[in-house]
């Protein structure tokens, strides 16, 4: 008897209830949306109950259009290794003030995954052992991967910025 | 931004650990720093590792060196442009990584591929596929005083590499595909190519195993080193010939075939230790299968087109540009990026050279990405190195690192 996703529903739907919504089931990944502060518990309910072994990837998006509360979304996927069923689903978290509980606890994998997310939207994962940046340099101060950071580097110093209409805001002065 | 936390640095971390430890027993801790162009690494991987003698306490990586924003990228390129971005991810098997992306690109917008192109990507496919475990076991190989299989072999990816230039031009960053196939057909000299090479490869590589595997040098310096148990890799995100060496049987290309796998009989080696040993096995093996898939897929290339009838959305010929009046209307649309893309958020892994290279892409239905993000197995799994090395010694490291087949580009992208 494998999982399908109307199982997965099903049981979603009576656990969490109200929390878990917009089920979508799109190029053939069963997808849905669920209360933020509900995140840790989906994928600790996902992983024990339902059997979703492996954290496949965590990543962010950032909406700026949406309403001040939608603004981040942040995509876990998971992957039944079993039944082979994938699953995902999205937190979307405050744009001024994003803020989630981690979930290295129940995955490690997920360490390098949430400092990914830091360092590029600066999504501040409570409960992180080591919440820091990881690809970018520590002195950094913006969080390049926000759609209001153009692509181009703002701090080049090969140029004389007064003439590109640049100012260097990108780094500490230190 | 009042949330930005102070990191405490490196060096003042291990200060107060080597303080306590000479007041405890005395004994002299050191700092190393490891790389980040240390020769022995293979790319850019910075270690400051603290040792007691040879042995290894503790261990901080910092990556990031090579750090090209492709994800950042890529929210500013079409779809075409976005094809040399995944070739600098894993260098090592860049076919594998611009199929992949281009499966992405077909699954988002429906495109069908016929057979003869979905075969011939299989093909050029596992190519990568035996060129990366290649690399990464004659470097392992040399890692452990063993220069000459790493000769012997070598010769054999320049052989893959001018198959990929019969098709591409390219040999490194190859550039390959298009949406719904192939920009060409692979010529009369590539086919000889490449039957040349499925003759002659296998005797060499039987050479490069008699040499190594059974070798006593090699032996004692790979196994149980780097050991990682199955529940342990699959917590850390595993995937690929590691997750297989510690025991687990998961491939991408058996439980989500693409791009006509299940057509093809091919095993799933797997280990048991998860240790060095393992996982040079396991990838010694996975080129044998590599090898069976190309000859299964050669003896039953079906004939046909090459690419699929999407003029929407597949470049059509430069020739015809230059001369036809609605082949270069086509090459407008497309560059511009007047073509229909519909909305959508759309998943796609293939089994890449080191585990399961996932694209995730959303579309808001313009010519760009609205997020394009990258799985990138080297990343994840890297995390589990400081846990791998630490209690073992410092040339133990640098064999379990060779061993994992980190490769810089895919774990900074």
């Amino acid at each position: 008897m494998g999982l399908t996703n109307e199982i997965v529903i099903e049981k979603l739907t009576a656990k969490f209830g109200e929390e878990v919504k917009d089920f979508t089931n799109d190029y053939g990944m069963l997808a849905f949306e669920i209360t933020s502060n509900k995140n840790v518990e989906a994928v600790q309910f996902l992983r024990d109950e339902l059997g979703f072994n492996f954290l496949t990837t965590l990543f962010t998006i950032h909406y700026p259009d949406n309403d001040l509360e939608r603004q981040f979304a942040i995509v876990y996927q998971l992957h039944n290794w079993v039944d082979n069923v994938r699953v995902r689903f999205k937190i979307f978290l405050n744009g001024q003030n994003p803020e989630a509980e981690s979930v290295t606890g129940l995955f490690p994998c997920a360490n390098w995954m949430e400092r990914e997310s830091y360092d590029f939207y600066g999504i501040i994962f409570n409960g992180h052992p080591d919440l820091k940046r990881i690809l970018n340099m520590d002195e950094m101060v913006s969080f390049p991967m926000r759609k209001e950071f153009p692509l181009e580097d703002g701090n080049r110093t090969d140029k004389d910025d007064r003439y590109f209409g640049r100012i260097p805001q990108n780094t500490n002065a230190n | 931004m009042s949330q930005i936390l102070a990191p405490l640095t490196i060096e003042e971390k291990y200060a107060d650990m080597i303080r306590q430890r000479e007041n405890e027993d005395g004994s002299e801790l050191s700092i190393l720093n490891l790389g980040p162009t240390h020769p022995a690494t293979h790319g850019i991987f910075q270690n400051v590792l603290l040792m007691d003698g040879e042995r290894i306490i503790d261990a901080e990586p910092t990556i990031g060196y090579i750090h090209r924003a492709f994800e950042k990228i890529a929210e500013n390129r079409p779809f075409y442009q976005i094809n040399v971005l995944t070739d600098r991810m894993n260098y090592c098997s860049s076919p594998i990584n611009n199929f992949g992306w281009w499966m992405t690109v077909e699954k988002l917008l429906g495109v069908e591929v016929p057979k003869r192109a979905q075969y011939l990507r299989v093909i050029l496919m596992e190519l990568a596929r035996i060129s990366d475990h290649l690399i990464c076991n004659s470097i392992l190989a040399v890692d452990t005083g063993a220069f000459t299989g790493f000769l012997y072999v070598m010769q054999y990816r320049e052989r893959i590499y001018e198959i990929y230039e019969e098709l591409c031009g390219a040999r490194l960053t190859t550039n390959m595909g298009r949406i719904g196939g192939l920009e060409r057909d692979l010529s009369d000299t590539g086919f000889r190519k490449l039957r040349a090479f499925m003759k002659d490869f296998p005797v060499a590589f039987k050479e490069f195993e008699a040499l190594v595997s059974r070798n006593r040098i090699f032996i004692d310096r790979c196994v149980d080193v780097g050991s990682i148990s199955a529940e342990k890799a699959i917590q850390y995100g595993f995937t690929g010939p590691n997750l297989r060496a510690a025991g687990v049987d998961y491939d991408v290309r058996i439980a989500t075939p693409y791009s006509s796998y299940q057509d093809f009989q091919f095993e799933i080696p797997v280990g048991k230790t998860g240790d060095t040993y393992d996982r040079y096995c396991v990838r010694n093996e996975e080129i044998w299968q590599s090898m069976s898939i190309i000859q299964q897929a050669l003896d039953k290339l079906p004939e046909g087109p090459y690419h699929a009838d999407v003029p929407d959305y597949y470049l059509p010929p430069k020739e015809d540009v230059y001369t036809s009046m609605e082949a270069l209307i086509y090459h407008f649309k497309i560059v511009m990026g007047e073509v229909p893309v519909p909305k959508g958020e759309v998943y796609n892994c293939v089994e890449g050279g080191n585990g399961e290279l996932g694209f995730y892409l959303v579309s808001d239905g313009s010519r760009v990405p609205y997020r394009l993000h990258f799985r990138r197995p080297c990343f994840i799994y890297y995390q589990a190195y400081t846990d791998m090395i630490k209690g073992g010694l410092l040339s133990d490291a640098i064999v379990i690192l060779s061993s994992l087949n980190v490769i810089a580009g895919e774990l900074d992208a």
